[in-house]
């Protein structure tokens, strides 16, 4: 056990060494390539960006995103939508998740396992067998193009997600230090503060995000479930989808700015994105 | 010594058993137990375990919005049309496809590159910071990326490199080929083994990372070369990150409607399962046919994620058992 945290890895010779690191930069840039060109197109002029062979080091401009941002539909309710759909999704699975992993860790109900299972069962079933009597529902109470409806969706879509993060990471709090404090006559307030607190804040802060991120990217319950009112980010790319002459500096910058927040957060989460991805399976 | 309190911690599920109810007052206590655990479990039952049972009954009834008074029961008549239907067949040939390619692929490359980098080198960190970004362009956007940036035959890096390779050997006639139009299934399959490569790197990394050094050391010093290493001890360990890396990854491109909805509009032979119940509901308003559709899709789902859960569930006896 102690080896697989033990920094001290022997020294061995390897040969082909130098090659191999090359390689692996290589592949590195090659898979980042298309991110970066999406980036420099995004500040090219429509003309250069249009160019075959391309202009790689044509003069940088803002007009795609003067473009994007005042050329037509305004994209910031969009924008605004999908930061309120996210937001506030996330903090209700934070809400709802939190408690639940503690009564599947810490203070484990009977048959936890099976409570757990039934989280992650409900991942599995394909979102798209619940799309019409979620838009038959919505139609009926008049939620339809309601942002409303989406956070809930997005509420259900992630919290079995969040249920086994956090039992995972409340799964770190020692028991000793739980034992001792209820022997020092902490109360429940008190050893969540003081004992659970500190080991899993960067938890939450991980699960948060990961949650963040994909309620941000959805599109088909977009796409179905709302209009005008209540577009998203993801919706609003959408009208992307057919060329429209000279556009691609312009859907490069929408591209890079609807994705910005996704790679800020993933960026800060990497460290915990495996487990998060993973449901805590894997370390 | 946080290595140490990291062990413990694992531990832990096993060392608080699942209590009984104690003596006194246990359901009271019971009770106070699963009390944090309800507000989400029902949120849970009422958001996603009620409209399946609304699609199992509305997958019965014969119900197009186009046609709002024939409404009434079906029988098995719409499942029968879903099962005579050609669209439908070429859907479902098309989804097993679609997943088995990416996630088969996405795994190959994850593995070498998570191989490459579980040596130790120079900027290690930042290339796999850089492997990460694929993953984290939100998927619209990645698949308008590859369909206009990349793909594009006038303007597309693709054909653009292939004009500069042509044009460095002196050639004016470089090939242009309309990737889509050539290749459409492979196109949507190229851009989702991008986005889903770093996501089958990280969990395989993290598996590399968590082999038993002490032992490869040994069989090293026993004198076994770098592929038996690999063939006979690295593969072993990484088994279940393989199996858990398919199945999740299976998972989510089942479902995939992003990439085939921006990318090919579901036209030359890619609409997968779920694009086309979008379009018998969104479209053809075939509330009653979509909904039997989407009742063979769960049914479908059921049995492949049976394995998903006895595979999770094994890697997590594992992990508790520790």
């Amino acid at each position: 056990m102690t080896a697989v945290t033990a920094p001290a890895v022997p020294k061995r010779k390897d040969r082909g060494g130098p090659w191999l690191s090359l390689l692996a930069w290589v592949v590195g840039i090659l898979f980042v390539l298309p991110v970066l060109w999406m980036i420099l197109t995004s500040f090219h002029s429509e003309e250069q960006a249009a160019q075959n062979p391309p202009a790689l080091f044509a003069p940088l401009t803002l007009d795609g995103y003067r473009e994007f941002f005042s050329g037509g539909a305004s994209p910031w309710p969009p924008l605004l939508n999908s930061l309120t759909a996210s937001i506030v999704s996330t903090a209700l699975v934070l809400l709802l998740s939190m408690p639940a992993a503690y009564a599947l860790s810490i203070k484990p109900v009977r048959k936890w396992t099976d409570v757990l299972f039934f989280f992650l069962s409900t991942k599995m079933l394909p979102v798209v067998a619940g799309l019409l009597p979620l838009y038959l529902f919505a139609q009926y109470v008049g939620l339809l193009d309601n942002i409303w409806l989406l956070i809930i969706f997005y509420t259900s879509m992630n919290l079995p997600i969040a249920v086994w993060m956090m039992r995972s990471f409340l799964s770190e709090v020692p028991v000793e230090m739980l034992e001792a404090a209820s022997v020092d006559g902490a109360g429940l307030i008190r050893t969540l503060r003081s004992v659970v607190a500190p080991v899993v804040t960067p938890g939450i802060a991980a699960t948060a995000l990961i949650c963040f991120i994909f309620s941000w990217n959805e599109l088909l319950f977009a796409r179905v479930l709302t209009a005008t009112v209540a577009e998203t980010a993801p919706v609003f790319l959408t009208s992307f989808v057919t060329s429209q002459g000279l556009f691609l500096a312009q859907l490069c910058a929408a591209a890079f700015v609807v994705s910005l927040p996704v790679l800020v957060a993933g960026f800060a989460a990497q460290d915990k994105l495996v487990q998060g991805l993973s449901l805590g399976s894997v370390k | 010594m946080t290595s140490v309190a990291t062990q413990t911690g694992e531990g832990t599920v096993e060392a608080r058993p699942p209590k009984p109810p104690r003596t006194g007052g246990p359901r009271a206590a019971g009770w106070a137990r699963r009390a944090p655990l309800l507000p989400a479990l029902v949120f849970m039952i009422i958001v996603t375990q009620l409209p399946f049972v609304a699609t199992l009954v509305i997958s019965f009834m014969d119900w197009n919005a186009y046609y709002p008074q024939e409404r009434g029961f079906a029988g098995f008549a719409n499942f029968k049309r879903v099962f005579t239907d050609v669209n439908m067949r070429d859907a479902v040939w098309t989804t097993i496809l679609l997943t088995a390619g990416v996630v088969l692929l996405s795994l190959l490359l994850g593995l070498g590159i998570a191989l490459l980098l579980d040596r130790k080198f120079r900027g290690r960190g930042a290339v796999r910071t850089l492997m990460i970004a694929p993953f984290l362009v939100v998927p619209v956007a990645a698949a308008l990326l590859w369909k206009h940036a990349l793909y594009n035959p006038e303007y597309g890096l693709f054909n653009g490199a292939l004009t500069w390779v042509w044009r460095l050997f002196g050639s004016d006639h470089p090939p242009q080929p309309d990737w889509i139009s050539n290749m459409p299934l492979w196109s949507v399959i190229f851009a989702l083994v991008w986005q889903w490569t770093p996501f089958m790197m990280l969990i395989l990394l993290a598996g590399l990372q968590g082999r038993p050094l002490d032992v490869i050391e040994a069989a090293r010093i026993d004198g076994a070369n770098s592929w038996q290493i690999f063939r006979s001890m690295t593969l072993p360990h990484l088994r279940q990150y393989l199996e858990l890396g398919a199945l999740l990854g299976s998972i989510y491109i089942v479902q995939n409607f992003d990439a085939v909805f921006t990318i090919t509009s579901g036209g030359l032979g890619t609409a997968n399962l779920p694009y086309t119940i979008y379009q018998i509901f969104y479209q053809a308003h075939d509330y009653g046919r979509a909904s039997a559709a989407a009742v063979i899709v769960v049914i479908g789902t059921i049995i492949i994620a049976t394995f998903a859960l006895r595979t999770v569930s094994s890697l997590f006896r594992q992990e508790a058992g520790r």
